[in-house]
C-alpha cells in the first residue's frame, strides 16, 4: 500500500518530516569523485527530493552516517572528561536494501558481540529506514547470490515516477500523508550479472593455501575496500590535544581496516598477518567464513563497493568464485 | 546506561622498577578481577594500550608496564601517587578452580609471566592446594629478568627454574639456554593429568606447547594466553580477532584444543 502524491507535495511532506528528522540521503558531489570530471555520490543531510541521486550506487555506504570516520568518545581537561552532546532529532536514512542488511551487522558487531556500544546503541535507536528501490543491478553488485536483494526492515519506501512520487509507509510514525492510495509493494533485484557462490566448507588448509599469495602482489593495501564497505566496522583509538590548550583534548575512534599497515602491530614490535594476500585471506575468510559461524549468515551484502572502489582491479566476487572451484576439486 | 570507554581514575600506590624498562604499578582498585585479566590503561591525550593484570592484592592491582611507545613512556615518567585512568578489567581470565589440586606447570616468556603471575602468586602462597606447581620462566638475559624478588619468595614453596636466552654478564651464574630446553627435562609425575600453561612470544607459545605434546601432555590440559592489539577490550573495535574468535571477549586465555585450530 502506497500514497501517490506530487513531487512537490513530496517535498512538503520531507519538509514536515524535518521537524523531527535529519533526512540523509545519496548525493552527487560535482566533482569530487577519484577520477576527472567524475562525481562522487555520498551520504548528505537532504530537504528535497531533487538533490537526491537514486540512479547510481553511492561509492561510500551509509555506515559513514552511523559510524562516523571519526567519532568523538569524551572530551578531556586534565583530570575530568565530558561526553558529546547528543541531538534529539531522530534519522532518516533513504538506502536500499542491501545497505539495511549492512546494518543488521553493524548491529551485531555493536550491539550483540559483547557489551552494547553506548554511542551507536543511542544513535541506532533513531534511525529509521527510507528504502530505495533498485529496478536493475548495478555493476559489481552480487546481492541476490548473499540474499541480501530483499528486505521488509524498512519503516517507508518511495518510487519515484514522473511528476509523482510513491510513498509506502510502514511505519505509522512516518504517517503524514492523505493522498490517493494505490496498492503498490517495493521492487527488488531478484538477479545479477555478477553472480557468486560460496563454497560450504572453507577449511583450515584452504587458509594456508597458496592461493593467497598473488594478491601480495597485487593488493597495495591501502584499505579502499574495507572504508567503502557497509560491514568493515573496524576501529582504532586516538587521543588528540588540542594546538591551543594542550591540557585539553578528546579521545576519538576512528575507522581502521585489517588491510592497512600497523592493523596488528603490539608494543614491542610484534604483527600479525605482514604480507597483503594473509590480509586478504583474513578479510575474505571473515565475510565469507567466519563471521557465519559467530552469527548465523555471511557478513558480505554483495554491495560489490570493494570491487567498485579499488585501484588495482581485485575483485572479491571473484575471489570467492575462486574459492568455489579450488574447494570443488578436491 | 553506563558508557564502557569512560574510564575511571586510580592512584599509584607503589612503583617497582624490575628492569631498565620494566616496572611494576600497583594501582588502587576495589572490585572483582582474575589473574590473566587485562585493563585498558590510559593517559588522557597519549592514549590506550591493554595491560595485564600481574598481582592482585586487597584494594590494588598491579600492572607491570614496559616502555615500547608514546603510551607506556609516557605512563613510566608518573610518581608515586600520581594517577592512571583505568577500565576494565576485560577478558576471561584464568580459572583458578581448574588448577586445584592438580600437578601444574607454567611456562612463561619474558613479560608473557605478568598475565600468569597471579596464578603463579596463589598457589606459591596455597601451596596445600595444588599437587606440584613448577613454573619455568625463559628472558633474554640476565637484564630482562623481572620480579626478582618473587623468584626468591616462590622458590620456598614451589619448583622454579629462571633461564635465560644468553648472558654476556660474567657475574651471571644461573642457567641458560631457551625454555624448551628445560621443558624436556622437567620432571612430570602423571603426563596425562598434569595441566599446563604456556603464556609468552608467539614462537615461544609455539615451540613450547609442541615441546609439552612431545612430553605426553594432553592438549585438553594445555591453556595459552594470547596477547594481540585491542583498541575497546569489548567485542568493537576487530583488532584482536582470530578466525571466529575474539581475543578479548573469549580470552585472553585459551584452551589450546581451541587455540591450536587459530590462523591469525
Amino acid at each position: 500500500m502506497a500514497y501517490k502524491v506530487t513531487g512537490i507535495r513530496f517535498n512538503q511532506y520531507l519538509k514536515e518530516l524535518e521537524k523531527e528528522y535529519l533526512i540523509f540521503a545519496p548525493v552527487a558531489l560535482l566533482g569530487k569523485g577519484a577520477f576527472t570530471n567524475t562525481d562522487s555520490v555520498r551520504y548528505q543531510k537532504i530537504t528535497k527530493l531533487e538533490e537526491v541521486e537514486l540512479t547510481i550506487k553511492t561509492n561510500f555506504s551509509v555506515k559513514e552516517i552511523l559510524l562516523p570516520i571519526t567519532e568523538t568518545l569524551f572530551y578531556f581537561n586534565e583530570d575530568n572528561w565530558t561526553e558529546p552532546k547528543v541531538h534529539d532529532k531522530k534519522i532518516l536514512l533513504f538506502l536500499r536494501s542491501c545497505d539495511i542488511h549492512g546494518i543488521k551487522r553493524l548491529d551485531d558487531i555493536y550491539l550483540r558481540n559483547g557489551c552494547e556500544d553506548p554511542y551507536y546503541k543511542v544513535f541506532r535507536e533513531k534511525v529509521r529506514f527510507c528504502l530505495i528501490e533498485c529496478y536493475e543491478s548495478f555493476a559489481n553488485c552480487f546481492c541476490a547470490s548473499m540474499g541480501t536483494n530483499i528486505t521488509d526492515e524498512y519503516d517507508m519506501f518511495i518510487r519515484p515516477d514522473g511528476d509523482y512520487v510513491y510513498v509506502g509507509i510502514n511505519n505509522k510514525e512516518m504517517s503524514r500523508l492523505d493522498e490517493r492510495v494505490v496498492d503498490l509493494s517495493p521492487r527488488f533485484v531478484m538477479e545479477n550479472k555478477t553472480k557468486v557462490s560460496i563454497p560450504k566448507e572453507l577449511s583450515k588448509g584452504l587458509a594456508q593455501s597458496v592461493f593467497w599469495e598473488e594478491y601480495s602482489s597485487r593488493c597495495i593495501g591501502c584499505g579502499r575496500c574495507s572504508f567503502v564497505c557497509p560491514t568493515c566496522s573496524c576501529f582504532s583509538m586516538q587521543d588528540i590535544f588540542y594546538k591551543e590548550n594542550k591540557n585539553m583534548g578528546e579521545r576519538r575512534r576512528v575507522w581502521s581496516s585489517c588491510m592497512v599497515d600497523g592493523f596488528t602491530d603490539m608494543a614491542g614490535g610484534h604483527s600479525f598477518r605482514k604480507k597483503q594476500g594473509d590480509r586478504m585471506r583474513f578479510r575474505v575468510m571473515h565475510k565469507f567464513h567466519d563471521y557465519k559461524k559467530r552469527f548465523g549468515y555471511h557478513m558480505c551484502v554483495g554491495c560489490g563497493r570493494c570491487d567498485d572502489a579499488c585501484p588495482e582491479y581485485i575483485s572479491i566476487a571473484h575471489c570467492a568464485n575462486r574459492l568455489k572451484s579450488i574447494v570443488e576439486e578436491k | 546506561m553506563s558508557n564502557t570507554y569512560l574510564p575511571f581514575k586510580s592512584r599509584i600506590i607503589k612503583i617497582i622498577p624490575h628492569t631498565a624498562i620494566d616496572y611494576t604499578f600497583l594501582m588502587e582498585y576495589k572490585g572483582d578481577v582474575k589473574p590473566g585479566q587485562f585493563f585498558e590503561v590510559s593517559i588522557p591525550k597519549f592514549g590506550e594500550a591493554p595491560i595485564s593484570v600481574s598481582e592482585i592484592g586487597e584494594g590494588y592491582v598491579g600492572l607491570t608496564i614496559r616502555r615500547v611507545g608514546l603510551v607506556t613512556n609516557t605512563i613510566h615518567e608518573l610518581q608515586e601517587g600520581g594517577v592512571l585512568f583505568l577500565r576494565g578489567p576485560y577478558g576471561n581470565g584464568f580459572d583458578i578452580d581448574l588448577f586445584k589440586s592438580k600437578e601444574v606447570i607454567v611456562a612463561a616468556g619474558g613479560t608473557g609471566l605478568a598475565p600468569v603471575k597471579g596464578v603463579v602468586d596463589y598457589f606459591a602462597d596455597n601451596v596445600h592446594e595444588v599437587a606440584v606447581f613448577s613454573l619455568i620462566a625463559g628472558f633474554k638475559s640476565p637484564k630482562d629478568i623481572l620480579y626478582k624478588a618473587d623468584f626468591e619468595k616462590w622458590q620456598r614453596t614451589i619448583n622454579v627454574i629462571v633461564t635465560v636466552d644468553g648472558s654476556d654478564d660474567e657475574t651471571y651464574t644461573g642457567n641458560t639456554g631457551l625454555i624448551t630446553n628445560y621443558i624436556q627435562d622437567i620432571s612430570i609425575e602423571n603426563q596425562s593429568m598434569a595441566n599446563v600453561i604456556v603464556v609468552g612470544p608467539p614462537v615461544m607459545i609455539r615451540f613450547s606447547v609442541a615441546e609439552f605434546l612431545k612430553r605426553g601432555i594432553r592438549e585438553e590440559n594445555i591453556w595459552v594466553s594470547y596477547e594481540r592489539k585491542m583498541c575497546c577490550g569489548v567485542g568493537k573495535c576487530g583488532h584482536c580477532k582470530i578466525d571466529d574468535t575474539y581475543i578479548c571477549l573469549e580470552g585472553p586465555v585459551f584452551n589450546y584444543v581451541k587455540a591450536k585450530n587459530f590462523i591469525d
